[in-house]
C-alpha cells in the first residue's frame, strides 16, 4: 500500500472571530448514578476547529451529543447560537437544524438514495421546494465528489463513500457548526485520507468544527485547539503545537505516548 | 517472514487465465437430478417411496375430480349418475354457487351489487398495493370504502356521504390546529369528526326518504364468502394503522400512553378471539342503552380489528426493535421532529422488516374471519355448515364443501403470501 499523503491544510485560510459560537458553562450529565461529564467550561468561537481526544469512556462523544441535545445535559448551561438548549422542543429543534452531526456509523437512511439522504431535512425541516433541495444537494455531492452515485442507495457505497455522503446530507441544511463523532473509527485506512480530506476543505471555508478523533495528524494541521478528556473532566486545551510537543498534565503525556507511541 | 525463502517462494502473476465453461456433466436438468434425487443409496430410496405415494394419491384424487358431476340438483340424483363411480358431487357448488358467495338471505336481484364492489376493490387496492402507480389513483381508494359500503348495504346515500364528511371535517380541523399542537390537532379533529356525523344523523334521518336508489339491505342477510371478504378487508386495512399507533404509543416516553397500549395489548392478546366475538354478539348488547341498534357486523370488525391490531403492534414492535439506535439520533440531528421522523425514516424502515409478521397476522386474520360462524352469521362455513348441509338436497356433501372453502381461502391467502414476497423483493435496497 502506498504511504498517504501527509495531510496539508491551508491554514492561512482559517481565521477565527471572535463571536462566540458555543457557549457551555458548569455542565454537568449523570448516566443514572454514573458522573460522566464534570464542571464541562468550554467557548467555542466562529471558525473554530476543536479536536476533542481522550480515552474511550472519556466522555467527548458525550459531550457534543448534549450539545445538539441527543443526550441531555441535568446541570449547567449549552448556548448554541444565542439559543439556550432547554427541554423546550422547538428549541432543541432550531439548533438541531443549526448544527450538522456526523456519526462513527455514518448512519445514513439505507431506504433512500444518497440524493433522498440529501434532500430530506432540507425539504421536510427547512420547507425548501423539492427542486431547489435536489440542487442543493448536487452542489455538496460535488463538493464531497460523489455526484454519480446521487441515485445509488447507502448499501452500495464504500464505507468512506458513505461517510462523505453523511458529511453533504449535513451540509444540505446549511450548518452553522459541525459536529463529527469519531467520523473515520469505522473505516479502513485507505478510506479514511478521503474523509479527512474532505473535512478539511471544509475547515478552509471556515466552517466552524467540533471533532472527536483519532487523527492525530488531522489534529495537528487543521485544528486550533485540542482538547484532552479523561473521566469527563476537560483535564488540558492547548494549540497543537503546544498540545503535542509539551503537554503539561502526566495523564496527557501518558495518552499521547501511548497513541503516538509506535 | 525470514528472508532464507525469499527467492524460491518469489512469485509475480503476468497473464490473466481466461474463464472456461464447466463440464457438461456438471450443468443442468442432468446435474440437478443426480444432486438432488439419486445423489447416494438413501437418497435414491426416498425418492422412490416419494413417487409411490404421489402415485397412490393421485389414483386416489385424480378421479373422484375428473369424474366429478356438476349439474345435478341434489345429493341422490348425483349418486344416480355416478352409479358407484369413484366421483365428486361438485353439483353441490354449482346449485348452491349464488349461497355460498352471497348468503341465503341477500336479495339475488341485488348480487351485482356486492359483486361491482369486489371488482372496484382491486381498483381501490392497486395503488396502495403497488406504490409505482400514479398517486392520484388514491383519491379513488380513499373514496372506495363509502362507494362499497352504499353498494352492499344500499339505502340512502346521503349515510356515506355524511360519514366522509365528518372524516373531512376532522382533517381540515387537524390541519388548522395542528400548527399550535398535535394533541389538539388530533383531538379536535376527533370531535370535529364526531360532532359531525352526531348532528348530521339528525338531519339525514329527516330528510332520506324511504324510496332510495338503492334498495336497503340489512346487516344480517350479509353471508357467504362476501361476509368473509367484508370482514378479512375492513379489518386488516383498519388493523394495520391502529397496530402502528398502539406499537409507537408502547415505546412512548409519556407514561398514560405507554401503559394504555401495554394494557390494552396484554390484554387482548391473552384473549381468545372467540370470546371476544361472543362478547361483540351478546354481552355488548348489555351495555348499550336499550333501544339502540349497534349493527352486529360493525360489532365483529371492531372486535376482530381490535384483537388484529395487538398483534399487529407487536410484529411491529419487534421491526421497531431491529433498528439500529443510529437511525433515530441521524433523524433527530438533522431537526425532523417526532412524526417527520416516524413517517419519514422510522415506519417505513422498521415496517419493512415487519412484512413477513404483518402478512401472518393478517392471512391468520382472514381465515379467522370464518369464527364468526360460531356466533350464528353464515358467512362461507357458516353456510355451508348450516344451510347447505343441513337441507334435504345436499346433506352429507362434507368432501366437496369444505374442499371448495379451502381453495378459495387458499387462493387469497397465497395471493397475500405472493404478494408480500414481491414487496420484500421490491424493497431490498440494503444490498446485504
Amino acid at each position: 500500500m502506498a504511504m498517504t499523503d501527509p495531510i496539508s491544510a491551508d491554514r492561512t485560510a482559517m481565521k477565527v472571530s471572535d463571536e462566540v459560537a458555543i457557549e457551555i458553562t458548569k455542565m454537568n450529565k449523570w448516566y443514572g448514578q454514573f458522573h460522566v461529564l464534570r464542571d464541562i467550561d468550554l467557548t467555542v468561537y466562529r471558525g473554530e476547529r476543536i479536536v476533542i481526544c481522550g480515552p474511550s469512556g472519556s466522555g467527548k462523544s458525550t459531550l457534543i451529543r448534549c450539545i445538539n441535545a441527543l443526550e441531555e445535559h441535568q446541570a449547567g448551561s449549552i448556548v448554541v447560537d444565542g439559543t439556550t438548549l432547554s427541554s423546550d422542543l422547538k428549541n432543541i429543534d432550531k439548533i438541531r437544524s443549526e448544527v450538522g452531526m456526523c456519526f462513527q456509523h455514518f448512519n445514513l437512511f439505507p431506504h433512500l438514495t444518497i440524493l433522498e439522504n440529501c434532500t430530506l431535512a432540507p425539504i421536510w425541516v427547512r420547507k425548501t421546494p423539492r427542486k431547489e433541495a435536489e440542487d442543493t444537494a448536487m452542489h455538496f455531492l460535488e463538493k464531497v465528489k460523489i455526484p454519480d452515485q446521487a441515485n445509488k442507495y447507502p448499501g452500495q457505497l464504500s464505507g468512506g463513500q458513505q461517510q462523505r455522503v453523511a458529511i453533504a446530507r449535513s451540509l444540505c441544511m446549511r450548518p452553522r457548526i459541525m459536529l463529527f463523532d469519531e467520523p473515520t473509527s469505522a473505516l479502513d485506512p485507505e478510506m479514511i485520507k478521503e474523509v479527512l480530506d474532505t473535512m478539511i476543505e471544509l475547515a478552509e471555508e471556515g466552517m466552524t468544527m467540533l471533532c472527536v478523533t483519532h487523527e492525530m495528524g488531522f489534529a495537528r494541521q487543521v485544528a486550533n485547539r485540542v482538547i484532552f478528556m479523561d473521566a469527563g473532566q476537560i483535564v488540558e486545551q492547548n494549540e497543537p503545537e503546544e498540545f503535542f510537543n509539551n503537554p503539561k498534565s502526566d495523564r496527557t503525556q501518558l495518552f499521547l505516548s501511548q497513541i503516538l507511541g509506535h | 517472514m525470514s528472508d532464507t525463502h525469499a527467492q524460491t517462494v518469489a512469485f509475480v502473476r503476468e497473464t490473466q487465465i481466461p474463464p472456461a465453461p464447466p463440464p457438461t456433466m456438471e450443468t443442468g436438468a442432468i446435474k440437478w437430478v443426480r444432486e438432488n434425487l439419486f445423489s447416494g443409496w438413501a437418497n435414491t430410496l426416498l425418492t422412490l417411496v416419494s413417487i409411490y405415494f404421489i402415485y397412490q394419491l393421485a389414483t386416489f384424487v385424480l378421479p373422484w375430480v375428473l369424474n366429478g358431476v356438476w349439474n345435478t340438483s341434489s345429493l341422490s340424483e348425483c349418486r344416480d349418475v355416478l352409479q358407484g363411480v369413484t366421483g365428486g358431487c361438485f353439483s353441490v357448488l354449482t346449485d348452491r354457487w349464488n349461497q355460498l358467495l352471497f348468503g341465503f338471505q341477500y336479495p339475488s336481484e341485488f348480487y351485482w351489487r356486492p359483486s361491482l364492489a369486489f371488482v372496484l376493490l382491486f381498483l381501490a387496492a392497486a395503488p396502495v398495493l403497488f406504490f409505482d402507480l400514479p398517486r392520484k389513483l388514491l383519491i379513488f381508494t380513499g373514496l372506495y370504502p363509502f362507494i362499497a359500503y352504499w353498494l352492499i348495504w344500499g339505502g340512502t346515500i346521503l349515510a356515506p356521504i355524511l360519514a366522509l364528511l365528518g372524516f373531512v371535517v376532522g382533517y381540515f380541523v387537524f390541519q388548522r390546529f395542528v400548527k399550535e399542537s398535535f394533541a389538539m390537532g388530533f383531538f379536535g379533529a376527533i370531535v370535529a369528526a364526531f360532532l359531525t356525523w352526531w348532528l348530521g344523523g339528525y338531519v339525514v334521518d329527516a330528510v332520506a326518504s324511504e324510496d332510495t336508489l338503492l334498495t336497503a339491505v340489512p346487516s344480517r342477510d350479509m353471508g357467504g364468502f362476501m361476509l368473509n371478504m367484508i370482514l378479512g378487508t375492513v379489518c386488516v386495512s383498519l388493523s394495520l394503522p391502529f397496530g402502528i399507533l398502539l406499537a409507537l404509543g408502547r415505546q412512548s416516553d409519556m407514561p398514560i400512553i405507554k401503559w394504555i397500549c401495554v394494557v390494552f395489548i396484554e390484554f387482548i392478546r391473552g384473549v381468545p378471539l372467540i370470546t371476544l366475538l361472543f362478547v361483540a354478539n351478546v354481552v355488548l348488547a348489555y351495555f348499550l342503552p336499550p333501544g339502540t341498534t349497534f349493527d352486529l357486523i360493525l360489532r365483529v370488525i371492531i372486535m376482530i380489528t381490535m384483537f388484529a391490531s395487538a398483534y399487529i403492534a407487536e410484529v411491529i414492535r419487534g421491526g421497531l426493535a431491529a433498528l439500529p439506535k443510529g437511525q433515530y439520533e441521524a433523524a433527530d440531528s438533522l431537526g425532523l421532529d417526532y412524526p417527520q421522523a416516524m413517517r419519514l425514516i422510522i415506519l417505513p424502515q422498521a415496517l419493512k422488516i415487519s412484512i413477513p409478521g404483518i402478512v401472518n397476522v393478517a392471512v391468520g386474520l382472514f381465515k379467522d374471519t370464518t369464527l364468526v360462524s360460531v356466533i350464528s352469521m353464515f358467512d362461507l362455513v357458516g353456510m355451508i355448515r348450516g344451510p347447505i348441509l343441513a337441507s334435504t338436497d345436499w346433506n352429507g356433501v362434507y368432501w366437496e364443501l369444505f374442499s371448495f372453502a379451502a381453495l378459495l381461502f387458499f387462493i387469497v391467502c397465497y395471493g397475500i403470501s405472493q404478494y408480500s414476497q414481491w414487496l420484500e423483493r421490491r424493497l431490498a435496497t440494503d444490498h446485504r
